[in-house]
């Protein structure tokens, strides 16, 4: 009976908190034009939240991309089809990899950083500070970080795979001697702009999305402690993962029937 | 505000790196590296099938093992019961004469299948909304099982021709 | 008429306002007034609501019952927008001082002037080193937050909320970690925008002597209830228990110094088998 209670009160608190969310993001959006004059705001969030993810998604995206080169050589060498490297590869790193991999680490690297910002400035009286002052905290504060995490997701995830491309082919093409031009040729003719390179777009934008709303989300939220903070950040963490993961699932499907 | 120059040429720096990954995504990998920017680079021709099997919008259109161009679109002609593929060749590729048969084949047993050019020996060359009407259709593959179960395989040398 | 009204009605007015936190009850019905131009000093004991009140004054926690008007505004009533443009005529020094951590010292100060008002860069500055100055710390406009000690971003905490030269002033414990020197600068200060431009201030404060040498009326709160209120001479001359605990700073009497909890002697002996 308690169990039923208890799994009751933790449904009710998901459904609360979801619609706190929701609220959360409204309000957010209202401040969007604004953060669109004031592009400073923006130009330094997209400086902390992309150019500082940069380097662990290139050297990522560069492991990928041979690990890749690799395992596909290894299995496709034995059909006597190592020319479709590429196309492994490309399709890959493109329609999956790029998008979903550059999300679960900017959901560790970017979201993380931003929760625990934004859960220090609410603990530190800073957020109360700029109400007082009559700032509105998710316009002035959350609205260029979300606005940021959206667009810097799409430019990460495109870095990420044409990075991994490139470390395969210097595996495949470089090291274990498959045909340069049919490397490319192959690719190009199964990768189509359409249904391959913008569905992949499409996919990091709307992990973009979703990484950073719960990000801010937790960090606003925050219980004002240090424990409170470092519960925000782990929610961060896993529930951008999960949600990534979900999202990716039915993009998949809606996609690429 | 010195610093804040700074973040703005790095921030610059860094979106068009993210823009330029995506313009190699588009143009080094994609196919939209052979369709060129549009059609101008183009012109179409038409080709009617009798059957086209499993051919499909973007398979490729070939001469002598090289791509020449792409099926752009498959249409169904109503008054004569035949497929129209209608394919984008590349302007590269201006001396096409226009006695020029098409047939569907397909890459090894269980490959894709695409539109191979067999050039003819007429002087004049095929131009932009020209048609082919020399064609063999696609082999459909329960076909020919069925025909050889019949016997009939020898007899009518595989398939079913098309018209000449 | 208008006009006449709002002379008499006082800029603060405070009616049967109660408030709880759980179990524990904040305010029970307590009415205060804070004239217009005038400098009104809260007092009492730790834990028993002052910032709680300026939180309510300024419309950040809502109260349980009973009304808050600010300038003939109810303050629990008004819109998000309604609400937004009173603060812009609210100063509001935090107990914390809640400066933003990433921004300098210069910066913090010039937070309300670029985010409403569309004043040149020059006159920005010109302001900004002027509130700085008062406060003693033109010095120190580059400074980050985290290399100023307690008094100091307190000051400059100060320096930001007279940034706007505001209708009302809210002062949250403006003298701690103040060296006396600084402390009498503060003084004058808080006064001299009294006289000046005509600001209402409150102060919360505990230090006695200091606050009710520069303010026009003080009320004493304690236990939920107002325990005294009146002219510094008043009070001063106050036969009341619990005012004479307070204003003589003497730790037995009607006020308990400690939060509510049973006897001690019972809690010793209750072991840890709670
Ligand atoms: N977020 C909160 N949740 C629960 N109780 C709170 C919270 N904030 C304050 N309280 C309680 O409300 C009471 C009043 O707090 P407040 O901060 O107004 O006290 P104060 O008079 O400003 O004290 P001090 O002089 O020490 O600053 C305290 O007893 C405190 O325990
Ligand atoms: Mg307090």
């Amino acid at each position: 009976m308690s169990a039923l209670r208890a799994l009751g009160r933790a449904g009710l608190s998901f459904f609360e908190r979801l619609g706190r969310g929701h609220i959360f993001l409204l309000y957010t959006l209202g401040g969007l034009p604004a953060t669109l004059y004031r592009w400073r705001l923006l130009t330094s969030q997209v400086f902390a939240l992309g150019v500082l993810s940069l380097v662990i998604i290139a050297v990522s995206g560069l492991f990928v991309g041979m690990v890749l080169g690799l395992q596909g050589y290894n299995t496709l060498v034995d059909f006597g089809a190592e020319e479709s490297l590429g196309i492994l590869l490309a399709l890959s790193l493109v329609r999956e990899l790029g998008p979903v991999v550059s999300a679960l680490l900017f959901a560790g690297r970017a979201g993380s950083a931003l929760t625990a910002e934004i859960g220090l400035m609410k603990t530190t009286e800073q957020l109360a500070a700029m109400e007082m002052m009559a700032v509105d905290p998710l316009h002035r504060v959350v609205a260029p970080r979300l606005l940021a995490g959206i667009l810097a997701m799409p430019l990460l995830a495109a870095i990420f795979s044409a990075v991994g491309v490139y470390g395969g082919y210097f595996v495949g093409v470089g090291l274990l001697g498959v045909d340069e031009g049919a490397f490319w040729s192959q690719m190009q003719s199964a990768v189509d702009f359409h249904d391959d390179i913008l569905n992949g777009v499409i996919k990091s934008f709307v992990f973009g999305i979703a990484v950073t709303w719960i990000a801010v989300f937790e960090g606003y939220d925050t219980a004002p402690t240090s424990a409170g903070i470092s519960r925000a950040t782990t929610r961060t963490v896993v529930n951008s993962s999960l949600a990534v993961l979900g999202l990716d699932f039915v993009l998949t499907a809606l996609m690429f029937d | 505000m010195m610093h804040s120059k700074w973040i703005e040429t790095i921030v610059g720096a860094f979106v068009a790196l993210g823009l330029g990954a995506l313009l190699v995504l588009t143009l080094r990998i994609s196919n939209l590296s052979l369709a060129g920017f549009g059609a101008d680079s183009t012109y179409e021709i038409r080709a009617m099938f009798d059957n086209i099997g499993g051919l499909k919008v973007r398979s490729p259109v070939k001469m002598a093992g090289v791509t020449v161009g792409r099926v752009n679109a498959i249409e169904f002609d109503s008054k004569s019961y035949t497929a129209v593929a209608i394919i984008q060749i590349d302007k590269q590729y201006t001396q096409i004469p226009t006695d020029t048969g098409a047939n569907v084949y397909t890459a090894g047993l269980l490959g894709e299948q695409y539109i191979s050019l067999a050039p003819g020996g007429s002087e004049e060359f095929l131009k932009g909304g020209d048609v082919i009407t020399d064609t063999q259709s696609a082999v459909v593959f329960e076909q020919v099982i069925g025909q050889f179960l019949y016997g009939k395989a020898a007899e009518s040398g595989g398939d079913k021709d098309s018209k000449e | 008429m208008q006009n006449n009204n709002q002379e008499l009605e006082p800029l603060v007015r405070i009616r049967d306002l109660c408030f709880r936190r759980g179990e524990r009850v904040i305010f029970d019905h307590i009415n205060l007034s804070m004239p217009r131009g005038k400098i009104t000093a809260i007092m009492g004991p730790s834990g028993c609501g002052k910032t709680t009140l300026l939180r309510m004054i300024g419309g950040q926690l809502k109260p349980l019952s009973g009304s808050v008007r600010v300038d003939g505004q109810e303050v629990t009533a008004l819109s998000r927008g309604a609400l937004m443009s009173l603060r812009q005529r609210m100063g509001m020094l935090f107990q914390s001082g809640a400066l933003l951590t990433d921004l300098p010292v210069f910066d913090n100060v010039a937070f309300p002037l670029r985010e409403h008002t569309r004043l040149p860069e020059r006159m920005v500055r010109d302001l900004v080193l002027m509130k700085l100055e008062a406060v003693g710390l033109r010095g120190a406009r580059d400074l980050m937050p985290s290399q100023l000690s307690g008094g100091m971003a307190r000051r400059v905490a100060l320096a930001r909320a007279i940034a706007l030269d505001p209708m009302i002033i809210l002062y949250d414990e403006p003298f701690t970690g103040q060296d006396p020197i600084s402390m009498g600068v503060l003084l004058r200060l808080i006064e001299q925008m009294n006289e000046a431009l005509g600001t209402t201030s409150v102060i919360v404060s505990h230090d006695v002597r200091e606050a009710a040498s520069i303010s026009d009326y003080i009320y004493v709160l304690s236990g939920g209830k107002i325990i005294g209120e009146g002219t510094p001479v008043q009070l001063d001359v106050s036969d009341s228990e619990w005012v004479r605990q307070f204003m003589d700073a003497r730790p037995d009497g009607p006020v308990r110094f400690h939060y509510p909890a049973r006897d001690i002697a019972e809690d010793l002996l209750a072991g840890g088998d709670e």
